[in-house]
């Protein structure tokens, strides 16, 4: 019978299936960070468990930690335990660990495929939502709970039903300055946020085909925007090209050995998805968001829907807009270039471009904060930390920084942030902060206008 | 894990779509290393001016008998968003047992059965029937074994739960235990694994 891609690595990992569909799966990788880790440690010290394949493990400090020193004293109370814990679990259980101040340090999905981590056909799990990520390797990738990280810790196993299948086909090129960004905004505000709720999403299509690993990581990472825990792109030679010679990915014989197994994994002709969708790549314009879910989006050029919800005059209210204005124009007092969707080396440099010669408006505030120690590296040898810094742009060390705002990094009530993460929820960069997501090249042209402006003007 | 089979509270309602675990708890009270004692922060954002401190008034999980419910009903994908099992250690601790929504997100779906907390899907219909004969702060009788519900007036509504779950909960079993009694099989796969895919052990 002809399968999907998902379907197959789910096979391929299922120790056994229940009567009622629930299978126990394995899990070749699991990621963990400070958050959502030291209740699961504190589980298996309780019922003296080990970790059972320590091996599979990669641990990072970047929810908490701080961008601007290396220094824990400036975080608060709370965070510095929850940074210290994680020191503490890392020696305690002998974890692969990159803490704060280690070149390799950066936000957990944007150094574990550095590393050659993730591989096409495995199966990695991470306590935090942004775990499709990695679901642009051809990976079964998802988001887990406290619970379930130590279920994993103890058994390296889970257990749960596979969802069902849908297909998103993007035909066609991209027009400039649009984005792997821009096609998953418009997605999310087609399907909505809960659109893909229930389902893995296989973004296929000539428009996904093309872009690169950096632009797919940044797709499948807002899969869950969308509801959807998982997010895939089928491996190729991109993929191939991409993991070649990374550290952890295999090496010799068993490089070989593993691309031609890689070769095997797509979906096959003729496979029945429960639900699918095609666009065309020329459609998508760049995006940006105007309310409080990411399915609150509009392209540039429009203007805010007027709304007749309770749930949508909320976050109108919320982000002090209203309905039937232009998004353009908008006024802005923040710009946060970075996080796991949009902190990688090719959003430096699309920034860049943008920011070269010109200066960041009298009334913004940015900050550029790349997703890893190896990517601001990376971009300083490229001279890019220059051109952020010549506009007026703070360069920062890395983490999740604004993303979520759980370090010092953060924008005050009605404060208002063009921001390249994923999430525009209320609170989510400060209390009562208002966050308009879009590509690093939008929140570029932002930055210089002090307002929401179309990054085409300028490209 | 505690064990869950039937019980009876007040329901408080909040009917917003996409009711998001930022809203749950928000992160500045993620950084506790213990599971216990998030009750107080459930929903800070929109239970209190986090300013001084005070009560926001027209929250409902702020009036009498509402600030007491044990069971809480929604509208559209509640709990979507991030990953965080803090959103349901809050609403466990605040003293939440049931969710009744329009329907979940994955994770936190998940996740609440992991802590004893049993998501309820309903049609809207339902949910405004069930809104109706709470209002006045009136019990809902929960029965997880027979999957139903009863309200004050004496109407039954069902609800599903996949079986495993359910077991699960009844049981309050912890699902680590259960997996290991599968230690074996879980090693053969290991060891297959090891020849197919070598690669994929370092
Ligand atoms: S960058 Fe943002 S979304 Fe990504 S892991 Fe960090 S907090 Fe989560």
């Amino acid at each position: 019978m002809a399968k999907t891609l998902y379907d197959k690595i789910w096979e391929n990992h299922e120790i056994k299936r229940e009567e009622d569909g629930t299978s126990l799966i394995y899990i070749d990788r699991h990621l963990v960070h400070e958050v959502t880790s030291p209740q699961a440690f504190e589980g298996l010290r309780l019922a003296k468990r080990e970790i059972r394949q320590l091996s599979k493990v990669l641990s990072v400090a970047d929810h908490n930690t701080p961008t601007h020193t290396l220094s824990l004293d400036d975080c608060n109370d709370s965070s510095k335990i929850q940074l210290e814990t994680l020191n503490k679990n890392a020696k305690e259980f002998n974890l692969r660990y990159y803490p704060l101040g280690d070149k390799n340090n950066g936000v957990c999905h944007v150094v574990a495929p550095e590393k050659g981590f993730v591989l096409p056909g495995a199966t990695l799990v991470c306590g935090d939502s942004h775990t499709a990520t990695h679901g642009a390797f051809g990976a079964i990738a998802f988001g887990i709970g406290t619970s379930e990280v130590e279920h994993v810790f103890a058994t390296q196993t889970l257990r749960q039903k596979p969802v069902k299948n849908m297909r998103i086909t993007i035909d066609g090129t991209l027009e400039k300055a649009v984005t792997a960004k821009d096609i998953a905004l418009f997605v999310i505000s087609q399907i909505g946020t809960a659109g893909g709720t229930g389902y893995a999403i296989e973004f296929a299509g000539s428009g996904i085909e093309s872009l690169s690993m950096e632009q797919r990581m940044t797709l499948c990472n807002m899969g869950i925007e969308g509801g959807a825990r998982v997010a895939i792109v089928a491996p190729d030679q991109t993929t191939f090209d991409y993991l070649k010679d990374k550290p952890l990915s295999p090496k010799g014989e068993n490089w070989e050995k593993a691309v031609a197994f890689w070769k095997s994994l797509h979906t096959d002709t003729g496979a029945k998805f429960d639900k699918e969708y095609t666009w065309k790549a020329s459609e998508i314009l760049p995006q940006v968001t105007w309310g409080t879910s990411p399915e609150d989006c509009i392209n540039v050029t429009q203007s805010i829907p007027k709304v007749d919800n309770p749930t949508k005059e909320r976050a109108l209210k919320y982000v002090g807009l209203n309905g039937g204005d232009k998004i353009a124009g908008t006024p802005i007092n923040w710009v946060f270039i970075g996080s796991c969707t949009n902190g990688r080396i090719e959003d430096f440099r699309s920034a860049s471009q943008i920011l070269k010669g010109k200066k960041v408006a009298p009334n913004v505030r940015a900050i550029a904060v790349p997703g890893s120690g190896l990517v601001k590296e990376q971009a300083e040898k490229e001279g890019l930390d220059v051109i952020f810094k010549n506009a007026g742009f703070e360069w920062r060390l890395p983490g999740c920084s604004m993303c979520l705002a759980m370090n010092p990094d953060f924008a005050n009530p009605e404060e208002r942030v063009a921001s390249t993460s994923n999430r525009n929820f209320e609170g989510r960069q400060g209390y009562l902060s208002r966050t308009h997501l879009m590509n690093p090249a939008m929140a570029a042209a932002a930055a210089i206008e002090g307002k929401i402006a179309d990054a085409r003007q300028y490209l | 894990m505690e064990k869950f089979t039937t019980f009876e509270g007040i329901a408080g309602s909040l009917l917003l779509d996409n009711i998001d675990t930022d809203m749950i708890i928000p992160k500045e009270y993620l950084k506790t290393i213990t599971r216990a004692g998030l009750g107080k922060f459930a929903f800070a954002e929109m239970r209190y001016n986090l300013k001084d401190d005070s009560l926001i008034e027209d929250f409902v999980l702020n009036q009498a008998p509402f600030n007491k419910s044990s069971i809480l009903i929604s509208s559209k994908n509640f709990g979507c968003g991030s990953s965080r099992e803090h959103a349901p250690w809050a609403l466990g601790d605040f003293g939440l047992k049931v969710i009744i929504a329009e329907s979940f997100a994955d994770i936190f779906f998940n996740n609440c059965f992991k802590n004893g907390i049993l998501p309820i899907s309903l049609d809207k219909t339902t949910i405004l029937e069930l809104v109706k004969e709470t209002q006045q702060g009136e019990n809902l009788k929960i029965d997880l074994p027979n999957q139903e519900i009863t309200t004050i007036s004496g109407k039954k509504i069902s609800f599903k739960v996949e079986e495993f779950k359910k077991e699960c909960m009844i049981n309050g079993w912890d699902d680590i235990s259960l997996t290991l009694k599968d230690e074996s099989s879980i090693k053969d796969f290991e060891e297959k694994q090891k020849q197919s895919q070598p690669w994929l052990w370092i």
